[in-house]
């Protein structure tokens, strides 16, 4: 897996709560059986919006997702993050996010960071000053920085180590099959 | 120090435990279905790993599967290939697999409590978040991602946090016509989508007590809908009577053993939670979505909120473009709202309990005219139950549709869709935007307010038709 960094990118503003992964990828996109090429179906229905945000031209390019509390609810589909991953997205900034999702992004290089909800309202609030606005996300030092200031946002150790050096979970755990095969005959 | 059902549960998983890092956490049990799991095989075979534990893990055919009477012809290429490469996967893994040939064919939560394969004190994993339904049983189930289905599948083991823990007990006893759908949602309807993030809910009190496992089953499905990562109840009596005799369950003296372990997991006296509620279960009537998640709920008796009088901008702005999707105006009364399509079914609701509900309600009555209503059984042991007794005749005479098993239009990966505009009364799970149809408008529901519905035309108070 990819490292993941510092990213700076235009941040694109998704002014709604709870957006849940149905939306995010809807079910047709899901009788696909590889990970790849999935940008055409994020956000499918709200995209056929002109003025939905993704369609903008300030936010064609956009490589961090600023969303409102409890983004990626619903369902566990890993879609929602290959398709954000696949239009581009790496990073995203809210309130909260819903377990499953926050966990998929971290499995696909993708950082999800919380911040408290009056400075995600500053961010959405300089987005709408100034369209296609760009922030910085650096997970070394868990800042986000922009023209609205720079803001901390709180990560598990654990999951900030494996972004940043792109582990592969899977290799990891099997350095340690002995303790999973002695846990396995111990319970005979 | 007295323990939590989750932290004994825990605590007999956890494979390595070091600083700095989740717990590496055995799971038992693995649950895989056709359309989150490709990608995880694939990766396996890319980098040469094996399935390590085929036999703890278990497949069935639910998401894409046509509901017509079997057998049947797939006609759509992409389901097609999905059940066939899980058929592939499944044979070259040595996967006990439930096909569409199979009697035992199911909804994966319907069938793996069914099947006895679900037990108390178990870890269960699946790439669904519905999974959660099998804590009902006793068990700490959790959904999660195909990367984690992967990684459980080449190593039988997970990296977890131990979770924050969430009692919700609930007091007193539902009302007369009350179910336990009813609880959930106005319970989800109490505390948001996101009431329960990053928390495992463990249900108490007498009101979850005097619950059947089927309606246990109900209630633990939906913890995701509150945003938590599980949700379960302690093994008891109940849990017990249910398992014996279940074609995977311990029989005979092993039984009568298991189940002495399986009584001794419920949470002990003065253990804490992380947080806790207390809701009066005498609260409850009847409950009916009107917006575009499950936290979005009213009475049947009530009336389609006005978004002006929600005090928090975010969820004023939240109900006016539910309002707005949702084809309805602020003050409507629920019983006015006019269906024209109804849908039993689903692992939240479409278990022989749930079916009979639904038949006494609509026995000897016909669904109103322009309405299409269907039953679709959670599994092919549901139907074949359902069928002896006689229901399929009840439903098939009222004018329902009687349909295969499989999650059908819960989601509608498979034929079983709503056309936009069309307004559902569904006993499924989820009314977000789309999810039974593009333009579809679902409100949520107990099975015998969904089958009152189909009768009536609109919605109804069902405990009318029941006094």
């Amino acid at each position: 897996m990819k490292p993941f960094t510092t990213l700076t990118g235009v941040a694109a503003p998704l002014d709604r709560a709870n957006v849940d992964t149905d939306q995010i990828i809807p079910k047709q996109f899901l009788k696909r059986i590889v990970r790849s090429g999935l940008r055409d179906g994020l956000f499918f229905d709200w995209r056929r919006d002109p003025a939905f945000v993704l369609n903008q031209p300030a936010y064609r390019q956009a490589r961090i997702l600023l969303a409102r509390e409890t983004f990626g609810c619903g369902s566990s589909r890993e879609h929602a993050a290959w398709a954000l991953k696949d239009f581009g997205i790496l990073a995203l900034i809210a309130p909260s996010f819903a377990d499953i999702f926050y966990n998929n992004c971290f499995k696909n290089g993708m950082l999800p960071a919380a911040l408290p909800a009056a400075q995600v309202d500053r961010l959405f609030a300089a987005a709408a000053a100034q369209p296609g606005l760009e922030l910085t996300v650096d997970l070394a030092g868990q800042t986000i920085r922009g023209p609205a200031g720079e803001f901390r946002f709180e990560i598990d150790a654990y999951r900030k180590q494996c972004l940043l050096e792109g582990l592969d979970d899977i290799a990891l755990t099997l350095q340690h099959a002995a303790a999973i095969t002695a846990f396995e005959q111990a319970r005979r | 120090m007295p323990r939590t059902l989750v932290e004994k549960i825990w605590e007999r998983h956890v494979v390595l435990r070091e600083p700095g890092r989740p717990d590496l956490l055995y799971i038992d049990l693995h649950l895989v279905h056709e359309v989150t799991s490709p990608q995880a095989f694939e990766a396996l075979r890319e980098n040469g790993r094996r399935v390590r534990r085929p036999d703890l893990t278990v497949a069935t055919m639910d998401h894409d599967v046509p509901t017509d009477p079997r057998p049947i012809q797939i006609l759509d290429a992409s389901a097609r290939q999905q059940l066939e490469v899980l058929a592939q996967n499944c044979r070259d893994a040595g996967i006990r697999l439930y096909d569409l040939d199979s009697p035992e064919q199911g909804i994966v939560h319907v069938i793996g409590p069914e099947l006895g394969l679900t037990q108390p004190g178990m870890t269960i994993v699946c790439g669904d978040s519905h999974t959660s339904t099998h804590g009902a049983l006793g068990a700490l189930a959790f959904g999660i991602g195909t990367s984690e289905v992967e990684h459980v599948l080449a190593t039988q083991c997970l990296w977890q946090a131990p979770p924050k823990t969430l009692e919700l007990r609930f007091d007193g006893a539902l009302g007369f016509g009350v179910t336990a759908k009813d609880l959930i949602l106005y319970t989800i309807g109490r505390i948001g989508t996101g009431g329960a993030t990053g928390h495992v809910i463990e249900y108490t009190g007498p009101a979850i007590r005097a619950l059947s496992m089927e309606q246990r089953m109900t209630v633990c499905n939906m913890s995701i809908e509150a945003g938590a990562r599980a949700g379960l109840i302690a093994p008891d009596e109940t849990t017990v009577a249910y398992l014996r005799g279940r074609r995977f369950a311990p029989s005979g003296a092993a039984f009568e053993q298991a189940a002495a372990g399986w009584l001794a997991l419920a949470s002990d006296a003065g253990a804490r939670y992380d947080r806790s509620l207390v809701i009066d279960a005498a609260e409850v009537a009847p409950q009916v979505t009107w917006g575009t998640n499950p936290g979005m709920v009213t009475e049947v008796t009530g009336r389609v909120p006005d978004p002006a009088s929600f005090a928090d901008a975010g969820a004023r702005r939240s109900a006016e473009l539910a309002l707005a999707y949702m084809g309805l105006k602020p003050g409507v009364a629920i019983e006015d709202i006019a269906l024209d399509r109804v849908f039993i079914g689903s692992c939240t609701n479409a278990r022989l309990e749930d079916l009979q509900a639904a038949a006494a309600v609509v026995r000897g009555r016909k669904v109103a005219r322009g309405v299409r209503a269907m039953v679709v059984p959670g599994s092919q042991q549901v139907k074949a139950a359902a069928e002896r007794l006689g229901l399929d005749r009840v439903f098939r005479d009222a004018g329902f549709e009687w349909r295969e098993s499989g999650c059908s239009m819960c989601l509608g990966m498979n034929p079983d869709l709503l056309q936009p505009g069309e307004r559902c009364a569904s006993t499924s799970n989820r009314n977000f935007e789309g999810r039974q149809g593009a333009g579809g408008r679902t409100h949520l529901v107990s099975p015998a307010m969904a089958a009152a519905a189909a009768i009536a035309g609109h919605f109804v108070d069902v405990r009318e038709w029941q006094a």
